[in-house]
């Protein structure tokens, strides 16, 4: 297997993933498809080949659409390699995975589709066990048929955690509360956007119909809530927060938060290539040209992880980045017709986001802890206290912390606390978090057993 | 309300079940799905201890990102619970703070 060479590398087998895959296959490209899960999906449409009729029921026909795709991916002829952890990616298309054993191949063209993460949610108390996020929960829903076994509290703000109360609704699960982190200024921050919402009125109709169901469920609904803490010993007893002034407490050993996702970038990260903060999003996300070229690298992005679109308009961008890897390999020498096509699918996909972004931008105390106890890298416990100290000391960016504290060196590589910290300092110093700038990723990017390496 | 467990699975195992030991402890869970999902399911809390304070961990992401899920899987430590499907007769354990270098253990399973 080592030392293969193909046309067109895929990374990730979400959405994005697999449309460009069928797309490049569909232009004559040889293509091999690497993705971490054993089964496709993404995250979006995970288990969708496997899950049972009564789950997709469950889960709703935005869920149950990536079937399609999922099917059209199968006869597409792709060499589709699951189970697979990529540790290095060159700019030039040489791709490090392992899997039981270690495997090199060489893209003349490389995508990268590593989709989405939740977006960190530093609270106090979120390490506790019974803290984690909506969309954890979700894919424990979409992977295993898992349902919360108490009533459950869903704390934060975004479309995936109404949807997932809708789901559970669905299902027959017990929802404590919805506690909600949406602001009156979120309102007012969307309003230019609104526009733009209605052209794209079907994804708002559908947030909509969620909001009512959830309305007529009688679950309590806690809006404009603040302030968010989470209370426990060894696990999580109950979840606090400020409501109209005054402060709650409510009982509960399972409380899901979400705030929102952000491009998971760690991939294109260690590519030493650029990325810029997007102010709208509050994230990093890979510079690339309009078909998700990075400079004039082998390597393309496409989906969520080039900054969050959704997994309709992540499908769009994967075929535009197949089209002009067609085109860049020779393999296509016309894209005009179908690219212009496509990107007004893309235009049709993403005509809510700026309406999305402005309203459920999460609040600050909920990104950059104002309480020094709150631990922000969760794998070496450094607190956010810890971390304004360091920049007292005159610790300049997120790279520093981790001389001063080993903050982000832990197992996850500073995937989690990456934002967090990139804010906290940008806040500390009064300066913009793109001067900040964001952890120096370098491979290998997942963990690897030596033995994987030794034949 | 103290639950027993955060997450059930209400579904019948389509695929059948398997047998797991954790902690010693046998549980049967249905095939197909992840380490993480089976012991949540099965009644798991702490899944490992944090290197630093020794506070009780468990995941938080289910999709490989945040490392909280790291438990010992067939004698290899620091495994990502939620990207391993169950398999029968699989020993998993705590992952107890940091992880140690073990000359001569960690067999690829």
């Amino acid at each position: 297997m080592n030392g293969d060479v193909t046309d067109l590398v895929v990374i990730g087998a979400g959405p994005a993933g697999l449309a460009a895959a069928c797309e490049a296959r569909a232009l004559g490209l040889s293509v091999i498809l690497l993705d971490e899960q054993t089964t496709i999906g993404g995250q979006i449409y995970r288990n969708i080949e496997a899950a049972p009729p009564d789950r997709r029921e469950i889960l709703g026909e935005d869920y149950a659409a990536g079937e399609k795709l999922a099917a059209e991916f199968r006869e597409s002829g792709t060499d589709y390699r699951g189970g697979t952890s990529v540790w290095n990616v060159t700019t030039d298309g040489t791709v490090d995975y392992v899997a039981g054993h270690s495997a090199t191949v060489t893209g003349r063209c490389v995508l990268m589709a590593s989709g989405a993460m939740e977006r960190p949610f530093p609270i106090k108390g979120w390490t506790l066990p019974g803290a984690m996020g909506a969309g954890a929960a979700q894919i424990l829903l979409k992977g295993a048929g898992a349902m919360p076994s108490g009533p459950v509290v869903l704390a934060g703000c975004g479309p995936l955690l109404y949807l997932l109360a809708w789901q559970y609704l669905r299902a027959g699960a017990e929802i404590g509360a919805v506690v909600d982190t949406t602001d009156v200024a979120g309102y007012v921050r969307a309003l230019p956007h609104a526009f733009g919402a209605i052209m794209g009125w079907r994804d708002l109709s559908k947030g909509l119909k969620l909001l009512a169901t959830l309305k007529r469920s009688g679950v309590p609904v806690y809006s404009g809530a603040s302030t968010l803490a989470i209370e426990g010993e060894t696990a999580v007893e109950a979840l606090t927060f400020k409501h109209r002034g005054k402060p709650v407490r409510l009982s509960a050993s399972l409380v899901l938060l979400h705030q929102g996702v952000v491009p998971n970038t760690q991939l294109s990260l260690s590519t030493g290539l650029e990325h810029h903060w997007n102010s709208a999003q509050l994230c990093w996300q890979p510079v690339t040209d309009e078909w998700g070229r990075m400079g004039d690298s082998a390597l393309y992005v496409a989906g969520d992880s080039r900054g969050i679109v959704g997994a309709l308009a992540s499908a769009a961008q994967g075929r535009l980045a197949a089209l002009s890897i067609a085109k860049q390999l020779g393999a296509a020498a016309d894209i005009a017709q179908r690219g212009t096509e496509l990107k007004r699918q893309l235009a049709g996909h993403t005509r809510i986001r700026p309406f999305l972004d402005a309203l459920y931008r999460p609040l600050t105390e909920h990104r950059v802890p104002p309480r020094d106890d709150v631990t922000v890298c969760r794998c070496e416990e450094v607190t956010a206290g810890q971390i304004r100290s360091y920049v007292d000391l005159g610790c300049l960016g997120p790279n520093q912390t981790k001389t001063f504290g080993r903050c982000g060196m832990g197992p996850c590589q500073g995937r989690f606390c990456g934002l967090t910290v990139t804010e906290l300092i940008a806040e500390a110093r009064g300066v913009d978090p793109e001067e900040v700038g964001h952890y120096r990723v370098r491979p290998p990017i997942k963990p690897v057993l030596l033995g994987d390496f030794v034949d | 309300m103290a639950t027993d467990t955060f997450f059930s699975i209400p579904e019948p195992s389509a695929a059948g079940r398997v047998t797991i030991t954790f902690e010693g402890e046998p549980l049967s869970v249905p095939a197909g799905i992840s380490v993480a999902a089976a012991l949540l399911a099965g009644g798991v809390k702490t899944f490992r201890s944090s290197v630093v304070g020794g506070g009780p961990r468990a995941p938080y992401c289910m999709m490989g990102v945040c490392f909280e899920c790291l438990v010992e899987i067939d004698g290899v430590p620091a495994r990502q619970s939620c990207l391993i499907p169950v398999r029968e007769g699989m020993a998993i354990r705590r992952q107890i703070g940091a992880v140690e270098l073990q000359f001569g253990a960690g067999e690829e399973a």
